[in-house]
């Protein structure tokens, strides 16, 4: 596969001698916004590790825009792949500046005119400038999730590795940081992957969904099964009706 | 409505700033009877601190001052420190949010659970030990024996808030605060843990504010709620009428909730310049 932003084949991945993940296969086309649903332990954080290379015990096959991954750390990987954590809370250095936060990727590539391009990212993430020499405890939970999405999108990176990016948000800051991100890949043609366990976004930023269960894919679906609740899946269809009854009023 | 268990007036909170004293929470009033109510509102709209003021958690420099805040003939504004932990956990008691922080680490689960009891009530120790193995029971524990021995970094999310419920339920409250009890779990385990809640609290004929930012999570398991925003109430409803909510605020955190058959290609946000009253700048 050649066209593929993310090709995994039967990649497995363990923590030290528990495996976790187990002969994963799927691509995601370049920009295609693709889930991955699960519980909580059903390893779709993992795979995100394993891709950006914090999980390094991994077995398989894993290329991204068509260059394969090597177990070590890489440099140049890291300008076309970057994730954004799940907890903005834990994610930004606690004694850094957003600004020291944003201009880091830029020094540790040696990428100059860094003045500017935090400048044009605050902008971009819709934060105020006035944030730019903040430290993160003197932001609120969806701007420090804004810096943290700008601090992955300073490389100008192509695929983003989205790890549950509003699950510590309030609803209306999700919708928020939604709009962001979609409107962020719609200006720069970015392709997501993202951990979700929740469906209802799924259905508002994605395409695909690939459904898993104690590490193992159990179903790939397109959007548009979900929005009808044709999965196949008994568990698929057990999480929707999870979720769907929470969405329906009592 | 008879008595209220809980009867609140003009309730403030006040934390000094730099720039001067800022109202966390502005003069709010409601009663609560024996019925679940739901206090919904983002981050920092004050839900929290409510929350925490009626059991008198907020700390110096933070300052609460209401007109009356009763609870069940008790008048909590005159209340000394010394008073306060004589109701706190034994006839109001708080859930919090997340387990992985509100559990002692180095104490087993059941040592915890035993020592909320203790506190108000002497015991034999036997009888501990079976009022402690039957709440783990009441909050859907299997094995409780086996979990009673475990330490919090050994038991899941959901177990944990589980068992942060059995702590707070045993010493039978007549009123349960929990605020957000639910926001650090997973959708499958947040219906089992409220279900608890809600069968422990209707079981008993508790009374119960539920926390919470997640407007259709409260309007399921409530029968009252309020939306508050920055610090006021702005609105007081039927859980039943959520969706006829009138106030823009509510209405905008209704529509700002991707719903599963999503077709809008953008969420409508809350457009805050058209009811905030320039709060917080």
């Amino acid at each position: 596969m050649t066209d593929a932003a993310i090709h995994l084949e039967n990649l497995s991945i363990s923590y030290g001698k528990t495996p976790v993940v187990h002969d994963v296969t799927f691509s995601v086309a370049e920009g295609e916004s693709f889930a991955l649903v699960g519980e909580s332990g059903s390893g779709k954080s993992t795979i995100l590790r394993a891709i950006t290379g914090l999980a390094p015990d991994w077995t398989g096959a894993i290329s991204v825009l068509g260059k394969p991954r090597g177990h070590a750390p890489d440099r140049d990987f890291a300008k076309i792949c970057q994730m954004v954590f799940q907890d903005p809370y834990g994610s930004i250095h606690p004694r850094k500046t957003v600004d020291d936060c944003l201009a880091e990727p830029l020094a540790v590539h040696g990428i100059g005119g860094r003045d500017t391009r935090v400048k044009d990212m605050l902008a971009a993430v819709g934060l105020d400038q006035r944030f730019r020499f903040r430290f993160p405890h003197q932001l609120s939970g969806g701007q420090r999730q804004r810096v943290a999405i700008a601090r992955a999108l300073m490389l100008e990176p192509r695929v983003m590795l989205l790890d549950e990016p509003t699950s510590a948000l309030d609803v209306s800051v999700q919708a928020e940081i939604l709009n962001l991100l979609k409107k962020l890949r719609r200006e720069q043609g970015l392709t997501y992957l993202m951990v979700t366990h929740n469906l209802p976004v799924v259905s508002f930023l994605c395409d695909r969904l690939a459904v898993m269960r104690h590490g193992r894919v159990v179903e790939i679906a397109d959007v548009a099964a979900l929005k009808t609740g044709r999965l196949a899946d008994p568990y698929s269809r057990e999480l929707y009706a999870a979720s769907g009854g929470a969405l329906q009023p009592a | 409505m008879t008595v209220p268990l809980l009867d609140i007036e003009n309730l403030t909170v006040t934390f000094p700033t730099a720039t001067g004293p800022v109202d966390v929470v502005k003069g709010i009033s409601f009663s609560l009877g024996r019925e679940r109510l739901g206090i919904v509102g983002e981050s920092g709209s004050g839900k929290s601190m409510t929350g925490r003021a009626i059991l008198k958690l907020i700390r110096r420099p933070g300052r609460v001052t209401a007109d009356e805040m009763v609870f069940d003939g008790i008048d909590l504004t005159t209340q000394s420190e010394k008073d306060m932990r004589h109701l706190r956990g034994a006839r109001i008691s708080m859930v919090m949010q997340d387990p992985k922080f509100s559990l002692n680490p180095v104490m087993t689960v059941g040592a915890q659970i035993a020592e909320a009891l203790v506190t108000h009530k002497k015991l034999p120790r036997r009888e501990l030990q079976a009022r402690v193995l039957s709440m783990l029971e009441a909050v859907r524990i299997n094995e409780p024996e086996r979990v009673a021995r475990l330490y919090p970094h050994e038991v899941s999310g959901g177990m944990g808030q589980r068992i942060m419920i059995a702590m707070m339920l045993i010493p039978e409250p007549d009123l349960l605060i929990a605020d957000e009890p639910t926001s650090a779990l997973d959708v499958s385990v947040q219906a089992q843990v409220l279900d608890i809640i809600d069968d422990l609290v209707t079981g008993k004929g508790m009374g119960l504010i539920l926390i919470s930012h997640d407007l259709n999570l409260v309007a399921r398991y409530c029968d009252r709620i309020l939306v508050m925003n920055g610090g006021e109430i702005v609105e007081e409803c039927k859980a039943s009428e959520l969706h006829q909510a009138r106030h823009p605020y509510t209405r905008g955190l209704l529509a700002a909730m991707p719903r599963m058959d999503e077709d809008r290609e953008e969420l409508p946000v809350l457009d805050r310049s058209t009811w905030t009253t320039g709060a917080g700048t």
